[in-house]
């Protein structure tokens, strides 16, 4: 009796969830048990823990797995429902369940050599880590909007304290607690949307949201509705850093350990993106003029302030910041196209090009990233005009950062990029939405112009060593190229090497075999 | 996985997957070779020369590769539109519907022979010389990038290779000129060039993107045949508004020109002469490739504006030259004219006029590319390329370069007998009788300004010969830096086969119109039915 009233929980599926949560377990105990000159060796175990989940998602291609299933009944609002699944595991999961643990894997990487560089608490840092991985990959999982919410906040809490786990940096408690407040503002808006679908229909569940709000179209005309999904947008607007919901990145980007930044900008993003296009085409598709012009708005807002601020930026850090702000514009771009096609087919291209742009831009990020880490025990204060000369002691690094901003701008040859262009583009048009696609077009051509600036400064002279402070060294710099007598080359930390080195190739596959990404994408409902 | 097509006898490989491959793999080499750890290798080191005749190496064997596509591109086979040979067709990105097709017919071939030549004859330049910072394996990589962007975009026959062939030539351009320019003005200009194409880049995708929203193919070959039958005509009116933007900017058209002579002037001669001699017709052969074919009816209602613009370009060209005091900055300008002048046998939409555009590609590709080699040389001798500073009589003081100079002016303001002449000539025919859709007193208009523009380009050009290479050797700049004055035998072989390919096609014509008046009449063939 009391068997057939506990809910059946299907281990297999949780299984990358689990394997990142233990993960983060294991991570504290070696912590306890490491000596303390081989601290640092324990984000070697959270490693392990991420390419464990990613492991555990691989075996799961191909299934399509449920749990927590409640059983059929009927809604109060006197719609017949079937049974609902809290978490399923199908094409649409599995795409984030092997796409996050394999861009935390690569982010854990990167903060092996900076965690000891800026003596970050190791043991801290992988649990609040993989604790927040284990977060974005429920999310991705879930089909209810509570969990979809507990998915959020555990994605979003260990992040506050990653932020600012620096100690002693005023940048960094003030990034901190920033991120704090308006991250619980957004969670209390999208609470209260929550709560208000919750009275107006009677459940959470997407698929019984769709069956009731079809079922009832009065519901619909009703501006309680719209103002309930409005408000649930807003809080994942906030995590995509969208435009209006967009002004906490810069401070937090660059008051945060740059891994912690890396994080913010790939695994978080993708988390915030996963989640709204299961809110927008899983549970409200019925309103689908009211969010797609909104998205259409957040998407141009963002594009075009996002790349017009970045122009401004003299930090390497803080432009990455305003260049994701503009990335969410783009990545908003194909669902915001849906505005005026109500055609089902519309909403599977929509999700195939959000998904394909999500993956390509998430790896070129993570790369950018990976060698402004590389790059930020020699840059002071990762200030672009720092970067002058790094050619002349790694060329590699130069190379490389250029290619990955290249394939931010969208341009070969970092095939990727453009292939990421392509999609959007293809999308807006496929839409009916031709003016996205010619302001996509336009803010291309402004994001160019800030990362040429930061990839072409590498492969300038540097200013001469007295007038290092001097802001008139520019006049040094006229010349081109050339090492300076002294300048060290760049050493690079083995994990360092491995995580952009694997970010190149991943990249560079990417763009040559798009469809490995953009198949896995074409997901079937 | 690809059909052995063209004769080619090794091992089956399709001769055109060998000529993307060939500079693609070379950049790669060139590439690993410069990112070598250490300081970079000084000139006249052995790394330093084993970089520079690998780069010859490759450019020779994509020429090869280039000529032997040749034979058997031919008139198309009877109601095909765009017949191509050595195609190669593959899947590429099966959810995007983009594939790996490529081919070459008349209209092509002719481009991609000259690219793999003007490359080849860059790489052979720059055995002796290159300019500050040096850096041979660096330099040589990103001109082979370029040549591998620049043949992909004449062989491409699907539309979004089409436009990812098209951008891959933008940033090894940038970095040729930011870099080997020297100065902040080369890297200004740079920005300005790379800002302004991609805009043109991006316009373009967005009228791909449109014309496959509304006909559900990317397959250029598809499109044409289907010539614009299912697309709506404002369908067609958009997407040939997006095109003719993109491309316009790319040509260039006036008024998207001003990007031209900055990058042209600040360019390192390898990178001027590669600007001048390929990117340019990238832009017209786009818009006969492309966009004539595929939107015949955006094409009608949009020619006249692209007749107007022409003229108002080869005017306004031929005018600035006039006041010119840089003679690179001249060229540059000049190049704005001759393109109005292809542009203008475009906008005809006739046959003789697509014929004279593509003939006038060629004929521009050889003698601009000759014109801007022999300012780099008086740039290298003199250290500067200012009239003023440089003084007359270059036939004296170094007379091959001097007179070298007076076959390019002469050839490039038309002369009879000379590359430059037939597709002047035949563009101005075609404006006598356009297509019947379009305006025959506006193009009648348009045959007085074109007219009149070569009056003036006569002018300009028997100006810069009079201050330059005519006349007693005077002028402050007068004694010569480093090395012989007059022509050293490397330059030679860089510069005679531009000198002696401009006579032989200036005489015998149909070594070009041979090739590309068969699929030029298959191509139009909607226009004039």
């Amino acid at each position: 009796m009391i068997g057939a009233q506990l809910q059946a929980v299907d281990a297999a599926a949780l299984a990358p969830v689990l394997v990142a949560a233990l993960g983060a377990v294991a991570v504290l105990v070696c912590d306890l048990v490491l000596p303390l000159d081989r601290r640092h060796a324990v984000l070697l175990v959270a490693a392990a823990g991420a390419a464990g989940a990613l492991v555990a998602a691989l075996a799961l291609v191909g299934q399509r797995r449920s749990t927590f299933c409640t059983p059929p009944g009927s809604l109060p609002i006197g719609v017949q429902v079937g049974r609902s699944c809290s978490y399923t595991v199908d094409g649409f999961t599995l795409f984030f369940l092997v796409l996050l643990p394999a861009v935390a894997l690569g982010v854990l990487l990167l903060s092996l050599a900076y965690t000891r560089d800026a003596a970050l608490p190791p043991g801290e840092y992988g649990f609040l880590m993989l604790s927040s991985l284990a977060g974005a990959l429920t999310l991705a999982g879930a089909r209810d909007l509570v969990t979809l919410l507990v998915a959020l906040e555990t994605l979003t809490l260990p992040t506050y304290a990653l932020v600012g786990l620096r100690r002693r940096s005023r940048l960094g408690a003030e990034a901190a607690v920033k991120y704090l407040l308006v991250s619980v503002a957004a969670t209390a808006v999208t609470l209260l949307g929550v709560a208000l679908v919750y009275g107006l229909t009677g459940t959470v569940y997407f698929d019984r949201l769709t069956a009731a709000l079809a079922a009832r179209p009065d519901l619909r005309e009703l501006p309680l509705a719209a103002a309930a999904v409005a408000l649930v947008l807003a809080g994942f607007g906030f995590k995509v850093a969208a435009v209006p919901f967009h002004w906490w990145a810069p401070d937090v980007y660059q008051g945060a350990p740059v891994p912690v930044a890396a994080y913010l900008a790939t695994v978080s993003k993708a988390g915030g993106i996963a989640g709204l296009l299961l809110v927008t085409l899983g549970a409200f598709g019925a309103f689908r003029p009211v969010w797609g012009a909104a998205l259409a708005v957040l998407a141009v807002a963002s594009m075009t302030l996002g790349n017009l601020v970045a122009l401004r930026q003299r930090q390497a850090v803080r432009l990455l910041a305003w260049s994701s702000v503009a990335h969410a514009g783009y990545l908003l771009v194909p669902l915001g196209a849906l505005a005026t096609d109500a055609g089902a087919d519309a909403a599977r291209t929509a999700v195939t090009a959000t998904l394909g742009y999500l993956a390509l831009y998430v790896v070129i990020n993570l790369g950018a990233f990976g060698c402004v880490t590389a790059a930020a025990r020699q840059v002071p204060g990762n200030a672009i005009e720092g970067y002058r000369g790094l050619a002349a002691r790694s060329p590699l690094l130069a190379a490389a950062l250029a290619f990955f901003l290249l394939g931010l701008a969208g341009l070969p040859p970092t095939l990727a990029g453009l292939v990421a262009k392509v999609v959007v583009v293809r999308a807006a048009l496929l839409g009916g939405a031709g003016w996205l696609a010619v302001v996509v077009a336009i803010n291309t051509v402004i994001g160019l112009a800030y990362y040429l600036r930061l990839a072409a400064m590498p492969f300038l002279a540097p200013p001469a060593p007295l007038a290092a402070k001097d802001a008139a060294g520019a006049e040094h710099a006229d010349r081109v190229g050339g090492a300076q007598a002294g300048r060290e080359p760049v050493r690079l930390a083995p994990s360092l090497a491995v995580a952009v080195g694997a970010a190149l190739v991943a990249t560079f596959v990417l763009g040559v075999v798009p469809q490995l990404v953009l198949g896995a994408a074409t997901i079937t409902p | 996985m690809c059909p052995a097509t063209g004769g080619f006898p090794f091992r089956g490989v399709a001769v055109i997957v060998v000529l993307l491959a060939l500079p693609l793999l070379g950049s790669a080499l060139l590439g690993l070779l410069a990112l070598r750890p250490g300081p970079p290798a000084p000139e006249g080191s052995g790394a330093d020369r084993l970089a520079r005749w690998l780069g010859v190496a490759v450019a020779v064997a994509t020429f090869g590769v280039a000529l032997a596509l040749l034979p058997g591109t031919g008139a198309p086979s009877a109601g095909r539109v765009v017949d191509p040979r050595h195609e190669v067709d593959v899947s590429w990105v099966a959810a995007l519907d983009v594939r790996f097709h490529v081919g070459v017919d008349g209209v092509s071939v002719p481009l991609v022979v000259l690219t793999a030549l003007l490359t080849l004859l860059c790489a052979v330049y720059t055995l002796r010389s290159l300019p500050p910072p040096g850096r041979a394996a660096t330099f040589l990589a990103l001109v082979l990038l370029l040549e591998a962007g620049m043949l992909g975009t004449f062989v491409s026959l699907d539309l979004v290779l089409f436009f990812v062939a098209f951008e891959i030539v933008l940033a090894p351009m940038y970095f040729l000129v930011a870099v080997w320019g020297g100065g902040a003005a080369a890297r200004r200009a740079a920005v300005k060039f790379i800002l302004y194409t991609l805009l043109g880049s991006v316009l373009v995708l967005v009228g791909i993107a449109t014309v496959y929203a509304s006909a559900g193919t990317l397959d250029l070959v598809e499109l044409s045949q289907r010539a614009g039958a299912g697309l709506a005509r404002g369908t067609q009116l958009a997407a040939f508004a997006a095109l003719f933007v993109g491309f316009a900017v790319k040509s260039p058209l006036w008024p998207l020109h001003t990007w031209l002579p900055d990058a042209h002037t600040e360019a390192p001669t390898v990178g001027s002469v590669l600007l001048a001699g390929v990117l340019l017709k990238m832009g017209t052969y786009g818009l006969v490739r492309v966009a004539l074919p595929v939107l015949p009816e955006g094409a009608h209602e949009l020619a006249p504006a692209l007749g107007v613009l022409a003229v108002a370009g080869i005017l306004v060209g031929s005018l600035c030259c006039l006041v010119q005091r840089d003679a690179k900055r001249l060229i540059a300008y000049s190049s704005v004219g001759h393109m109005g002048f292809v542009l203008l046998g475009i906008a005809t939409l006739t046959p003789v006029g697509v014929n004279a555009a593509l003939f006038g590609n060629v004929a521009h590709g050889l003698i601009t590319g000759l014109l801007f080699f022999l300012v780099g040389g008086v740039k290298d001798r003199y250290h500067t390329a200012d009239l003023d500073t440089l003084g007359s009589g270059l036939a004296e003081r170094a007379p091959r370069l001097g007179w070298l100079f007076v076959f390019g002016c002469v050839a490039s303001l038309g002369l009879p007998g000379l590359a430059g002449f037939w597709g002047e000539a035949f563009a101005l025919l075609a404006a006598y009788r356009p297509a019947p859709e379009l305006s025959r007193p506006l193009f009648a208009v348009l045959l007085a300004g074109a007219a009149a523009g070569t009056a003036v380009t006569t002018a300009y050009f028997l100006r810069l010969l009079r201050r330059l290479v005519l006349g007693p050797p005077a002028g402050t700049g007068a004694v010569s830096v480093g090395g012989a004055p007059d022509v050293r035998r490397v330059e030679v072989l860089a510069w005679a086969p531009l000198v002696l390919l401009t006579l032989a096609v200036g005489v015998y014509p149909r070594l070009v119109f041979d090739l590309t008046d068969g699929p030029v009449r298959a191509l139009l063939g909607v226009y004039v039915a």
